[in-house]
């Protein structure tokens, strides 16, 4: 592991024995893991590359044990680590050498569902497909679907604001969730929001949604819940170029058309997932979208025309729509199977997140191309067509050695690539350990500076998450620092009246 | 005596900022000041008037993305959109009628984008479209600390980092002072048509709506307005209305308005608005044109939908009010004397959302909490996040709650 992380404090380390012995007594029973077999479950998440055995595991099971053990590192300067389910793609539940890892599996309940306001009120431990087949029965479902969403948490959602396929119509986790409670490091436990809409104070929510585990641990979410549309059918139309393919997609939003998923795949990635899934992918194109509408039939068919239309004029080779539900799902099953499809024609593949202006698409692929070559690389690409967030699949060996190196310099390339273009590091999965060294490539220090000052407003010592999203750690004293000039500063040079 | 200041760009904004760091002097932060009687009655020692940072400076209807500087009217940046049939989903109101400006003939919302932005407006469209906090995808600042920072990005997927436009969308301009914004557009939808129930009272019409927005017929908009006030949304109107809009391609409207018709018709009279009438209605409701122009207090109060009614039940004798958001949101007027009702407001909210007081004259907004006051936890907390932004309170302090 090339990463560097905060220096293990070596009074916590030597301390080990008596602090174990105290967070039993918080959390007892099975409450607690401390031999290394057991813990070796949880030295990564999503992101495998890298692996660090934790300090100990703690699985409370109420909030109060949540605060105490907060509390309890906050008093005694101990790291903690939150975790949902560890599906985090940019190792953002990463161990600490140092660091308790608080597991939230526990917290796996649905406390309510409230249909007549259209929210449930839920344990994040849940996860993100369980809400939706819990309210099911009634024709209801919690909007943002990741990729993971048969695993992921939607506290561990809360904290990456996780996206999905269909978030162009449907917003990502922050403009799904109402309210959440959270506990600070300091063990105080603060309810934000609830069934209402909005805050009239400063949105904390907003702010909580997507700050990676770094500013509290969140106890309890309510999300907003959605009638599941009438109908939905999808259509997959080919392109001869990728160009083709992205002005095709111009030109369905620019026609008003806001499909519930538009997605793209390029060569590489339709020919890995036709062999795995038989989805019935066109093999002779370089690029094919799916384009899903949903709503009543008369809408869906209606706008299928339009896309169908306007797919011809922009020189699809080939237009297929679904006749069925279980084609839908067809289409759909091989895209939703693109990264594990990759990974049967690789030993390894590292995803990247980048998103671009869409109108950059086919620059973007032409230098990841190059970069490919340079690199001695191969990359498949999926693509989040409607909003510009863009997977890259970089295939690699991690046995042979140099290559996880080689594939992590291509990766910071292409995502340095998509912020030159007027794009950012992560669409949907997240700073975490992975992009923190690149967020200078976006963020000057008085930009990072800042956020790590609001960082100080809910965790003053820097003991929740550290090593994650910043490049560089500073003291909140040192961040709050001013120099004033007290009568040395003339009045500004500007209009006055 | 200079009062106002008028930056020309971000620089001038950041030499004002340090200067008033240097000689402790506060700014109010303001556009074309149509919300400027929001928020607690305070002094600050000048005015930071942003109106002439205005201007759009990208807008790609393909990307549906739009930045311009701060101080752009919001009325440019609804006609440019407009052009390539976009709009700002989250339908923001426009305050202008309710603090008494002068009617805008031309349709014209008053207002910034910067303003519309750190109010955290949105309108009918909120419980399907979300508020400005939703579609606000970047911004450049600068800090109380008088330092130039940026947060977000102009695409609309992202999470690399702090989402910070989230905190500053609502902060009414005490955090930091915006300079450049960049927001999420959407096609705006080719048609409409509004599905009227008559007569229902609150308990009856909050089930109407609750059977509406919990069916598959994408309800865009769900108000209701009891009988004394129904007469602003329909000159000939004597009775209570319950007003659901149905927006998008013709088709679908139609086959929408068809399923709504069935469904609601075991509550009541049914009568449907075409296109221009839809509009027009939905314009009332959005910009609280039943209390226009008045000189009483007026509250805004979110809650839970099926808590609507008690709530408003509970504000009881000499309030006036009616519904949007499916119940969930309720705009209520009361006499503006005492404490223009802020004792029985927080009393039948409690706990339950939160009720700020829109307008109200100086006097009362000196004397009682204008926005929802918070526990003691969630208070500290606020208090350090304004910290972290403007340590030494240089932008509207006071402005939400006394101290911040």
């Amino acid at each position: 592991m090339s990463l560097r992380m905060p220096e293990p404090d070596a009074a916590v380390l030597a301390r080990r024995a008596g602090i174990v012995r105290d967070l039993v007594a918080i959390v007892p029973g099975e409450g607690v893991i401390s031999n290394e077999r057991e813990m070796r479950p949880y030295e990564s998440d999503g992101l495998t590359a890298y692996r660090q055995l934790p300090f100990v595991v703690v699985l409370p099971e109420t909030t109060g044990q949540v605060s105490k053990v907060l509390r309890y590192c906050h008093d005694h300067g101990i790291k903690v680590v939150p975790r949902g389910a560890g599906t985090s793609l940019s190792g953002g539940a990463l161990p600490l050498a140092d660091g308790v890892l608080l597991g939230m599996g526990k917290f796996n309940r649905i406390r309510e569902i409230d249909f007549g306001n259209r929210v449930a009120v839920v344990e994040p431990g849940v996860t993100n497909l369980a809400i939706s087949q819990a309210v099911a029965h009634e024709g209801f479902y919690y909007a943002p679907d990741p990729s993971s969403q048969i695993a992921c948490s939607i506290g561990g959602n809360v904290a990456e604001n996780s996206g999905g396929v269909h978030c162009l119509k449907y917003g990502m986790t922050t403009n799904n969730v109402l309210g959440c409670e959270i506990v600070l490091i300091t063990g105080e436990a603060i309810r934000i929001g609830g069934k209402h809409l909005d805050s009239d104070g400063y949105d904390l929510l907003g702010l909580i949604t997507g700050s990676e585990g770094l500013l509290g641990v969140v106890t309890e979410v309510t999300v907003r819940l959605l009638k599941k549309p009438e109908t939905a059918r999808a259509v997959l139309v080919g392109f001869a170029s990728s160009e083709d393919a992205g002005a095709c997609v111009s030109k369905i939003i620019g026609a008003g058309i806001i499909p519930g998923g538009m997605e793209m795949m390029d060569r590489p990635a339709i020919h890995a997932v036709e062999e795995f899934v038989h989805a019935g992918y066109p093999l002779d194109v370089e690029a094919l979208l799916i384009v899903e509408l949903d709503g009543p039939a008369a809408e869906v068919d209606h706008l299928l025309e339009r896309v169908e239309a306007i797919a011809r004029e922009c020189g699809s080779t080939e237009c297929r729509v679904s006749t069925s539900e279980d084609e839908r799902l067809l289409f759909w099953a091989g895209r939703k199977a693109a990264f594990p499809a990759v990974g049967r024609i690789s030993p390894d593949y590292y995803c990247m997140d980048g998103t671009i202006p869409r109108a950059k698409l086919p620059l973007v692929l032409k230098r990841t191309r190059e970069l490919s070559e340079h690199y001695g690389l191969r990359v498949a690409n999926v693509f989040h067509a409607g909003d510009g967030n863009l997977h890259p699949l970089i295939l690699y060996d991690a046995n042979k050695p140099g290559e996880l190196e080689r594939t992590e310099a291509f990766g910071a390339e292409i995502l340095k690539l998509c912020v030159e273009v007027g794009g950012v590091l992560t669409g949907e999965h997240g700073v975490g350990v992975e992009k923190r060294d690149l967020m200078p490539a976006m963020f000057s220090e008085i930009d990072l500076n800042q956020q790590q000052r609001v960082k100080c407003a809910f965790d003053a010592k820097g003991l929740l998450n550290p090593g994650k999203v910043f490049p560089q750690l500073q003291r909140c004293a040192e961040l709050g620092r001013m120099h004033v000039h007290a009568g040395r500063v003339a009045f500004p040079d500007i209009p006055r009246f | 005596m200079t009062s106002l200041l008028k930056p020309r760009d971000g620089k001038d904004v950041e030499a004002a900022a340090q200067w008033a760091l240097a000689e402790g002097k506060t700014l109010e932060i303001v556009g074309h000041g149509s919300k400027r009687g929001i928020g607690r009655a305070a002094q600050w020692d000048l005015s930071l008037d942003l109106s002439d940072l205005s201007g759009v400076t990208l807008y790609e209807p393909d990307e549906l993305i739009l930045s311009a500087k701060a101080g752009t009217p919001i009325a440019e940046i609804e006609a440019l959109l407009a052009a390539s049939n976009q709009e700002l989903a989250f339908e923001p109101i426009d305050y202008g009628p309710v603090f008494g400006a002068a009617p805008n003939l031309d349709g014209k919302s008053r207002g910034t984008i910067g303003g519309v932005l750190a109010a955290n407006l949105s309108g009918p469209r909120r419980i399907k479209a979300g508020a400005a906090r939703d579609h606000f995808l970047g911004f450049t600042a600068v800090s109380g600390r008088a330092e130039t920072f940026k947060s977000g990005g102009r695409v609309v997927k992202n999470v690399t980092g702090y989402d910070l436009c989230k905190v500053l969308a609502g902060s009414y301009g005490t955090l930091a002072a915006m300079t450049d914004v960049t927001v999420k557009v959407l096609p705006r939808a080719e048609t409409e048509e509004t599905v009227l129930v008559v007569g229902l009272d609150d308990a009856a019409a909050g089930r109407a709506m609750s059977a509406a927005m919990g069916s598959s017929n994408d309800v865009s908009g769900a108000a209701h307005c009891p009988a004394p006030l129904a007469v602003s949304l329909q000159a000939e109107a004597g009775r209570a209305i319950t007003a659901l809009r149905l927006e998008g391609v013709a088709p679908s409207v139609v086959h929408r308005r068809r399923a709504l018709e069935t469904l609601l018709k075991p509550f009541g009279e049914i009568a449907v608005l075409e296109q221009a009438a839809s509009r027009e209605v939905w314009r009332v409701i959005r910009n609280v044109m039943p209390f226009t122009g008045g000189a009483g207090a007026l509250w805004r109060i979110s809650v839970a939908p099926t808590r609507g009614r008690e709530v408003a039940a509970a504000i009881g004798e000499g309030a006036e009010y009616f519904y949007d958001w499916a119940g969930g949101l309720i705009w209520a007027a009361l006499p503006a004397t005492g404490d223009g009702g802020a004792a029985r407001v927080r009393r039948a909210v409690a706990g339950n959302g939160h009720a700020t007081l829109v307008r109200a004259p100086a006097a009362i907004r000196a004397s009682v909490p204008v926005f929802e006051p918070q526990d003691a936890g969630l208070a500290a907390l606020t208090k350090r996040v304004k910290e972290s932004f403007d340590p030494k309170g240089v932008f509207g302090p006071g402005r939400m709650w006394a101290g911040v």
